[in-house]
């Protein structure tokens, strides 16, 4: 065992922010941003799990975004590091010099598994593709064999090599979505909502078959879902977004216990209850819905609709602060 | 005093498509009422043939490649044989449904009250002004802030969940005897869905209608139904109180759905799921449908489709381990 790799960074996120401009008129010019993400940080070490949790358009996967370089983070630093140790700034586009190193490091399981795979391409091949550019191998035997023995890993036969995937069902899908995520044996996936396209008696296989892998290949993943209960499955450490804002951050089993947030409470309260003998929505008591991100309201972004609103919570936004459990929330101040 | 009556009977019912590949069997003789005033819980996985269901019921299934049979008895009259004519009359006036997508459910050209006025004009013979009133109270009612602003907007102007409660007032105004909400709460957020739920629990305490309710989520069920029927692959397999289904549930699908949630205990162990996919309808295995993914399955299983066992207050499953066909095996 190489203790020394045990606490290595991969990701550092500082103060990102990401407009996405809105054009109109004849000449399309900008008439307003969609304001998905304000001053995140966030920072993910080697072998662990990170849970985002948000409602839609909270700006949950803009970050996923972000951190696998899809999107540029409009203002804020980035940082990824290699398996040295050694620094490079992502910030802005990514340089030739690190791309492949990068893309290597950092791969992505997307939400719906048919969507995200080419439908023209066959199984073998959609896995192959990174190894062809990455040029893994030297020869088309062992690259075979490399691609027969991840498709069992992740629970599918290797006759499935030269199928398509319309041929496949979500939670096949899935999986052959996350055997392409691992061929180059990344230290870091994005998990975008992996189970949420899928039937539920399918989900649970998939989150067993992705803490499976974790293990054995003691990869990090962030975690992005707006189901509380896979979150606190998955994830070492919780962040809590709304509305571009992180607003909670907290170890898993520390925040279900001791949620501080109105908002988290609101969301733990939400979440059904499973037992008919004691409903609990009727007790629900937060109105209105998530304000657009185009016009986020001043100050802290949930007091609209918080219930323990106080006067200085519509004029100065709350920053995040606390060492192991973090709250933007001035009731905590 | 009468007793609570069944205001639809379904008997039966057989939905057969013909497809390139051959008749898929998406329902498959099934057999269900709905009583007055309550809220009956459909909840199955995509595919098993909720949808349809409640399709056949409204009449909106293309005859030209359906193959019906059965009887679906709505005031005494059977919806597979009325005359389309004569339905329309029925659908959206006394059957009105809340359908999953509230975004591409309504039109985009027209406005909100465009499309409320159309139900007034249809069903009510109401004038323009009169369906305005009408349908600006009922969206007062169902908790739309500031509705006269709202009544002249078009469907993209609103969020989802404004947009699911104007659905929830546009079927309100004709004050329909059954609501079917196919899936209302999927498409949105949680803190929403749970106003939503609550906004149908109190039309319902407040106009009595009867709810069939649709979804895949067994949390949602749990919170909002009287009785559930469990769905799988075309059948249902089991029948019973919503207290019944999730304090006992007796079908082995249904234990696995039920195990299939997330609980906290669970960190850090292996969480349990049901083996295997959801087959598709063009091949539907043989004897029961979910024997290849049963735990429990016996030879009998694989040969002859189980019949339906009734075992105690309105509780009943379609499993080989109960009644005659099982010997009670160590699952008791």
């Amino acid at each position: 065992m190489e203790m020394e790799v045990i606490n290595l960074k991969i990701i550092k996120a500082n103060n990102i922010k990401k407009y996405f401009p809105i054009r109109g008129g004849v000449f399309l010019k900008v008439t307003g941003y969609v304001k998905a993400l304000e001053n995140i940080d966030i920072e993910i070490n080697d072998f662990e799990s990170i849970g985002v949790v948000g409602e839609s358009g909270c700006g949950k996967t803009t970050l996923g975004r972000i951190i696998t370089k899809i999107y540029d983070p409009t203002e804020g630093s980035l940082y990824f590091y290699d398996e040295k140790g050694n620094e490079f700034d992502i910030s802005h586009k990514l340089d030739k010099s690190i791309r492949g190193i990068f893309r290597k490091n950092i791969q992505m399981i997307f939400q719906n598994p048919y969507d995200s795979l080419d439908p023209r391409l066959t199984v073998g091949e959609i896995i192959k593709e990174p190894l062809q550019i990455h040029r893994v191998f030297k020869n088309k035997k062992e690259e075979d064999d490399y691609v027969n023995e991840l498709l069992e890993r992740v629970g599918l036969s290797a006759t499935y090599t030269t199928r398509y995937p319309h041929e496949f069902s979500g939670g096949q899908r899935q999986r052959i979505a996350i055997a392409r995520a691992l061929t180059l044996r990344p230290r870091l996936i994005i998990c975008d909502e992996p189970t949420s396209a899928l039937d539920v008696s399918v989900q649970n296989q998939i989150i067993e078959i992705l803490k499976e892998i974790q293990n054995e290949f003691k990869i990090s993943y962030l975690f992005i879902s707006h189901n509380l209960d896979l979150i606190h499955h998955v994830s070492d450490r919780i962040v809590v977004i709304y509305l571009g804002n992180a607003i909670e951050e907290a170890p898993a089993e520390e925040l279900f216990e001791n949620p501080m947030h109105p908002y988290t409470k609101v969301l733990m309260s939400s979440m059904p209850s499973w037992d008919p003998t004691n409903r609990k929505l009727g007790k629900v008591s937060v109105t209105g819905e998530p304000p657009s991100p185009i016009n986020p309201p001043l100050g802290c972004p949930f007091h609209p609709r918080c219930p323990y609103k106080m006067d200085v919570c519509d004029k100065i936004k709350p920053k995040l602060i606390g060492k192991e459990h973090k709250i933007a929330c001035h009731l905590y101040e | 005093m009468k007793n609570i009556e069944n205001i639809l009977e379904v008997n039966n019912l057989k939905i057969y498509f013909k497809t390139f590949e051959g008749i898929s069997k998406a329902v498959d003789n099934i057999s269900f009422v709905l009583k007055e005033k309550e809220t009956l819980g459909l909840v199955g996985e995509s595919g098993c043939g909720k949808t349809v269901t409640n399709l056949a019921i409204m009449k909106l299934l293309n005859p030209k490649s359906t193959i019906l049979s059965g009887k679906i008895l709505y005031d005494k009259k059977n919806i597979l044989e009325i005359e389309e004519e004569e339905f329309k009359k029925v659908r959206g006036k006394e059957i009105g449904m809340i359908f999953q997508e509230p975004m591409s459910s309504f039109d985009p050209l027209y406005t909100i009250g465009e499309q409320m006025h159309e139900v007034c004009k249809t069903h009510l013979k109401l004038t323009k002004s009169e369906s305005r009133y009408k349908s600006i109270d009922m969206m007062r009612r169902v908790g739309i802030p500031e509705p006269e602003k709202r009544y002249d907007q078009y469907p993209h102007e609103m969020s989802g969940g404004m947009l699911q409660r104007t659905m929830i007032a546009l079927n309100l105004l004709t004050n329909p005897k059954i609501l079917i909400a196919d899936e209302p709460t999927t498409a949105l957020d949680v803190t929403v869905q749970a106003q939503v739920l609550n906004l149908m629990k109190s039309i319902q305490d407040e106009f009595g209608n009867s709810i069939i309710f649709i979804t895949h989520d067994l949390g949602v069920i749990s919170e909002i139904a009287d009785r559930v029927h469990v769905m799988y692959a075309g059948k249902i397999v089991e029948k019973g109180t919503t207290e019944e289904i999730f304090n006992k549930p007796l079908h082995p699908y249904t234990q696995g759905l039920m195990e299939s949630k997330i609980r906290r205990e669970y960190k850090s162990k292996t969480l349990p799921f049901i083996p295997g996919t959801v087959p598709s309808p063009q091949n539907f295995p043989k004897g029961c449908r979910f024997n290849p993914r049963c735990n429990f399955v016996k030879d009998i299983c694989k040969e002859e489709e189980p019949k339906e066992n009734e075992l105690g207050n309105e509780h009943l499953v379609s499993c080989w381990l109960y009644g005659n066909g099982g010997n009670q095996l160590e699952n008791n």
